[in-house]
């Protein structure tokens, strides 16, 4: 601790220089604990997600969707409780901009599969009689200022009705709470099935996949393989996944998020060792006199050494800490975007731990050029 | 007098490129406790070489160099570093000061290597700024202080760790004679009054007749050695 001041103010010789390594220092280590909070915080939430519902798609493409004959089917599978499906229906309100959450589906057994759905039964029984019936969630009603009872023209980017028209007229009958269901990826926006079956102008007697909820999640897989080879060498091959691995496989779609997070940090980590590394040479060279004098006055090469080291520890672990606290802030500011994400406590342990490796791989060569200096040539300017 | 100091034989030689340069050839001497010689000599006659080599900043080719009975050129660097820490302050023409400390973070440097609290500390470093006249510049950085202000906290510096020797390289070399004056009153004090051994190299015959002993060395041989009437 006694050298602190001596190590602080080597620290800060050129301040314009420190500040500017340190802020470049924070920039990358904001950017590793965004991206891997992202990460890690998807993680979560798929582990979290329910291994007892499964998801039954095409198994050509998701876009492709499955016939709706299949409904039956895939309930005789023994182990299946209930059977629901969805069609994506691409709403919108007014403009393109207000993009919602629309799913097409089947009001009798949506919510046996989604037991966790908040919402008064005489609602979701408003919502099977009326065929124009939508439930939307909580958050878009006040978002819009909706109410039950309201009629709303919901416009498709997709399906374009028999008559020409893209304006499905809906009727608010319903307003949900889904926060159990993470909030910011669950639909939000449910017109019924057949209201969108019968006025598509193409596609009719599909629907885009079916959610299986079973009676005991440790059988999932035979049920998964028991519900595919029923339709195994049909036209339409279904694939069958836990929602875990299925909400996996959606963020695959959009591309690896892992291998870009990683990739992105990487090279601004690694990029950040030549610029660290480079100010601390700077710095060594220009000071070399100075830590002659320390070395006269009785400070042995170890010590010099380590002062040096010390301070690339400061820089670095000063500003990464820093970085990863706005991180963090950002995560708090913008949980409303990221719904459960957050940066883990591994994610600053480990950024804690980079920033320390950083110092030490970026201080040890200039650390290790104090030790060489000759001090009779150092004080002589040579 | 004790000899506090033996040279016996010293060679010293540099290798400047693929040129050997022998600065020294084959000096003996002997400096007792207490005493305060003044080197004296043209430029290149091998003054400062011989300094570095009393102080332990420097090893010779050859030959025996013994402080205090202590075989210093017989030491590796670590232990010699110690030992520098130990017996020896350094005062030097352009001061060296570290420009980033203030005036009593400076001189509170060599106390750094020692097992003294932070309030031992303290005190001696308010001491010593006091023997040498700025108690009140303490904060101050060096770029804030005369040439003068700075000579006396680097002696400051020097003192604050009681050493035995103190060594001293042009320490007036960089101040105007007002100045200068001033230093070498101090260095004398801490001579006459603590029984320092100092060892001064000098251009300049007045700050060398402050001296108790005056050398002169010539292409690295002693010369003439002559101690001042008292």
């Amino acid at each position: 601790m006694k050298y602190l001041g001596l190590v602080w103010a080597g620290l800060w010789r050129k301040k314009v220089r420190t500040i500017l390594t340190m802020l470049s220092v924070v920039v990358a280590f904001l950017l590793f604990g965004l991206l891997q909070g992202i990460n890690l915080g998807m993680d979560h939430v798929f582990q979290s997600l329910n291994v007892d519902r499964l998801y039954v798609q095409s198994r050509i493409s998701m876009s492709d969707g499955l016939p709706l004959s299949y409904l039956k089917q895939i309930r005789s599978v023994p182990g299946v409780r209930a059977v629901t499906h969805w069609s994506y229906f691409g709403g919108f309100y007014q403009n393109v901009q207000n993009n919602l959450p629309v799913f097409a589906i089947d009001a009798s057994t949506q919510f046996a599969v989604y037991p966790k759905i908040k919402i008064p039964n005489d609602q979701v029984a408003a919502m099977r009689r009326t065929r124009t019936g939508a439930i939307v969630s909580a958050e878009i009603a006040a978002r819009y200022g909706w109410k039950i009872g309201d009629k709303i023209p919901l416009q498709t980017s997709i399906w374009t009705m028999k008559d020409g028209s893209d304006t499905y007229p809906v009727d608010i009958v319903g307003i949900m709470d889904i926060a159990a269901y993470n909030a910011g990826s669950f639909p939000a926006f449910y017109i019924n099935y057949e209201y969108l079956d019968e006025a598509r102008a193409f596609g009719n007697g599909s629907v885009l996949y079916y959610i299986v909820s079973i009676d005991d999640p440790r059988r999932g897989s035979a049920i998964s393989a028991a519900i595919d080879a029923l339709f195994a060498n049909s036209s339409n091959e279904t694939t069958t996944q836990t929602e875990q691995v299925f909400a996996q496989s959606q963020i695959k779609q959009v591309g690896d998020i892992n291998l870009i997070a990683n990739s992105i940090v990487g090279a601004a980590l690694f990029t950040l060792l030549f610029l660290t590394g480079n100010t601390m040479m700077q710095s060594v060279r220009e000071r070399i006199p100075e830590l002659a004098v320390l070395k006269t006055l009785g400070f042995s090469d170890r010590k010099v050494l380590a002062l040096i080291l010390l301070e690339a520890v400061f820089l670095c672990v000063f500003a990464g800490l820093i970085g990863l606290g706005l991180a963090r802030m950002a995560f708090l500011m913008m949980g409303s975007l990221f719904g459960a994400l957050s940066p883990p406590a591994l994610v600053m342990e480990t950024g804690l731990g980079i920033a320390i490796l950083l110092a030490v791989v970026s201080g040890l060569p200039p650390a290790w050029r104090s030790t060489r200096i000759n001090i009779v040539d150092a004080l002589a300017g040579r | 007098m004790n000899p506090a100091i033996r040279l016996n034989n010293i060679v010293k030689t540099y290798i400047r490129g693929r040129q050997k340069v022998e600065v020294l050839h084959g000096l003996s001497l002997e400096i007792g406790q207490g005493e305060f010689i003044s080197i004296m000599g043209p430029s290149g006659s091998g003054k400062t070489s011989l300094l570095n080599l009393i102080a332990g900043l420097d090893t010779p080719t050859s030959g025996e160099l013994a402080v205090a009975g202590e075989r210093i050129d017989k030491l590796s660097s670590a232990r010699r570093a110690a030992w520098r820490a130990r017996n020896i302050g350094f005062v030097f023409q352009f001061y060296n000061l570290l420009p980033v400390l203030s005036a009593g973070r400076n001189v509170e440097v060599p106390l750094l290597l020692t097992r003294l609290t932070a309030a031992q500390r303290r005190e001696r470093v308010a001491a010593a700024l006091q023997l040498v006249g700025l108690a009140d510049r303490s904060e101050h950085k060096p770029g804030e202080l005369s040439g003068g202000q700075q000579q006396r906290v680097a002696i400051a510096r020097a003192l604050v760790a009681d050493p035995s020797i103190f060594v001293c390289d042009e320490p007036t070399g960089d101040l105007d004679r007002e100045s200068a004056e001033g230093i070498l009153q101090l260095l004398q004090m801490l001579n006459r009054d603590q029984g320092k051994t100092i060892i001064m190299v000098t251009h300049d015959p007045l700050a060398a007749n402050h001296a108790t002993r005056q050398i002169y060395l010539d292409k690295g041989l002693l010369v003439i050695t002559a101690a001042r009437a008292a």
